[in-house]
């Protein structure tokens, strides 16, 4: 029963929930079971309210059996990633800066989530301050891919990605500011979503870089993303960034098909640095929306080629400042007896901050500096103009555009640590649709001879999420990779 | 682009109130160097007629009603704090 129960997508639960055939009581019990099993192994999450988990799964049976469920999410058990602000609970970003921080609010999304009845069960592990791609910057331990677990399961959003795909839970919240959903979810074969920027609420999300982060799920199916973006999106008043945009049924075009549709294909990112087996994949997978009744058509983004150069200066420079609120003060880490102010500062956030979030203030810093603004910030913000402009001259001749999520697939834990580009570059294809504020995909798209995840890329027009979903789930109803758990 | 210089490392960790050691500052230095030489490639791109970017889909400013409405309490605002007297946050002295 326990194995059966926790290999069902989210929205297969959903229905036995409804039709009174399993409790979310049944559900939860086996989510913590199975993150008994396997999570010794995985290391996928960071803490768990196993006792507040199976309250609110009681309380979401109550409401079955009277024929009121609040919805599809409805005693569903889901994760977060250790970003998002739960009240009264340790929130720490994976970070010792905040390893003891007690969230005093619930971010938006999460009220959003509980509001749905969904069951939440815990935080899950990611790369600190969700800078990183590989979820080995975490403070707390590093993430094993569920496919090998001497591999990573990406980043940042690792815990989450792991957590779903060792069927420990039914989907997880995560972040993407460079790629953080989608580059996880193509190396541990689930779907991850990165939604429009505005689309999703950051209230309660601890912020990395404001122009990019954005909230979306990771799940085992394309479904189960839109039916988890139905919940959370939305304009919210205590983010000012946040769309006033209507949100539509996220899910009314999954069965469309992909008949007369035009996909554009980037040719050029099939090219040097892209392992052999991704690219056949790849190759494979634009054959087959060919034969679903697609048009394919070759197009060129000539500025992404910037885009790592303009990510990381953007990002880093949007990090150092928002990352200047970890001063020992208020919350977090405060050194021991400093001799005065400046030392209060500089060693609280040199013991809290680890190698790499100091590695990227640094930056950021730098290329803010008197001297250096408009040479790196400022021409990083006209190149983004740029970037977006390919895509809007893109859109103009296809609906939606393929690509690989990553370059390769899961490398081996502690492979890129002693070179910080050599880990950007895992972003190569993700990080034009953050600078663009453009709705992202990852779905399942195959596996390497080796048994390793492989991950298409979508990427669709602003507000189009639904357009993008139905261009998933028809690849996805060719070709159900997701179904083929890995062997914990 | 000119090489970076332990002096600009300094200055920099100085700005961002981080204490770096010596050890720290050379390898920070080195890192620093090699990811900024990868950035150098943006300088090349022609930008003269081009406007910055700091927000994607500009939607406009959120509006709302001016109206006041319950924030944290001084006790939820001071649950986290590492040091607090007197329903504020304690730190070093700041003036001599």
């Amino acid at each position: 029963m326990s194995t059966e129960l926790t290999d069902l997508s989210l929205l297969e639960l959903s229905n036995r929930l409804s039709e009174g055939t399993v409790t979310s009581r049944d559900a939860t019990e086996a989510c913590l079971r199975r993150i008994g099993e396997v999570d010794g192994t995985v290391r996928a999450f960071l803490r768990i309210d196993a006792e507040g988990a199976l309250a609110r799964a009681d309380a979401a049976d109550a409401r079955a059996r009277e024929g009121a469920r609040l919805g599809p999410l409805d005693g569903v058990p889901l994760a977060l990633k250790d970003n998002f602000l739960q009240e009264g609970r340790i929130v720490s970003a994976a970070s010792k800066m905040l390893e003891h921080f007690v969230a005093p609010y619930d971010a938006t999304v999460v009220q959003r989530l509980e509001g749905a009845g969904a069951v939440l069960l815990g935080h899950v592990n990611q790369d600190a301050f969700a800078m990183g791609s590989s979820t080995e910057t975490s403070a707390f331990g590093c993430t094993g891919n569920p496919y090998d677990v001497t591999r990573t399961p990406g980043g940042s959003s690792g815990g989450s990605a792991a957590a779903v795909a060792a069927r420990e839970i039914y989907g997880a919240m995560g972040t993407d500011t460079g790629g953080s959903i989608r580059q996880p979810a193509a190396l541990t074969n689930t779907v991850g979503l990165k939604p429009t920027y505005g689309r999703v609420s950051r209230y309660g999300v601890i912020s990395y870089a404001s122009s990019l982060d954005q909230p979306g799920p990771l799940t085992r199916t394309v479904a189960d993303a839109a039916a988890m973006l139905q919940v959370i999106a939305g304009v919210d008043e205590k983010d000012a960034t946040s769309a006033p945009h209507a949100v539509p049924d996220f899910s009314a075009h999954l069965d469309r098909g992909v008949e007369g549709l035009r996909i554009g294909f980037v040719r050029e990112h099939l090219g040097d640095g892209v392992d052999p087996e991704v690219r056949d994949a790849l190759l494979a997978a634009a054959e087959a929306y060919e034969a679903m009744g697609a048009t394919l058509v070759d197009v060129e983004l000539p500025y992404s080629r910037q885009a790592l150069a303009t990510y990381y200066l953007i990002a880093t420079a949007e990090a150092s400042s928002n990352l200047a609120r970890y001063d020992g003060v208020r919350y977090g880490h405060r050194a021991a007896s400093p001799e005065d102010l400046n030392a209060l500062y500089a060693r609280s956030r040199s013991e809290g901050f680890g190698p790499e979030v100091k590695r990227r203030i640094l930056l950021g810093t730098y290329a803010l500096s008197a001297g250096f603004y408009d040479a790196y910030y400022v021409k990083a913000q006209k190149v983004r103009t740029l970037i977006r402009g390919d895509f809007d001259q893109a859109f103009q001749k296809v609906d939606v555009l393929m690509g690989p999520t990553s370059p390769v697939p899961a490398f081996k834990l502690g492979e890129k640590l002693e070179d910080p580009l050599a880990m950007y570059l895992m972003d190569v294809f993700t990080l034009p649709c953050n600078l663009a504020g453009l709705p992202g995909i990852s779905v399942p798209c195959g596996f390497t001879g080796g048994g390793l995840p492989i991950g298409l890329q979508l990427i669709g027009r602003p507000w189009d999420e639904a357009g993008l979903l139905r261009v998933a789930a028809a690849y996805e109803r060719h070709a159900p990779h997701h179904r083929r758990a890995p062997t914990l | 682009m000119s090489r970076l210089t332990l002096d600009t490392v300094r200055h920099v960790a100085r700005l961002s109130r981080l204490a770096l050691t010596e050890a720290e500052e050379e390898a920070t230095r080195k890192e620093l160097e090699a990811v900024l030489a990868a950035m150098d490639a943006i300088a090349q791109v022609p930008t003269e007629q081009v406007e910055p970017t700091s927000h994607a889909l500009l939607i406009g400013a959120l509006w709302r009603a001016d109206t006041v409405r319950p924030g944290l309490t001084n006790e939820e605002a001071l649950a986290n704090a590492p040091q607090a007297r007197d329903g504020s946050f304690a730190v070093p002295r700041v003036i001599e």
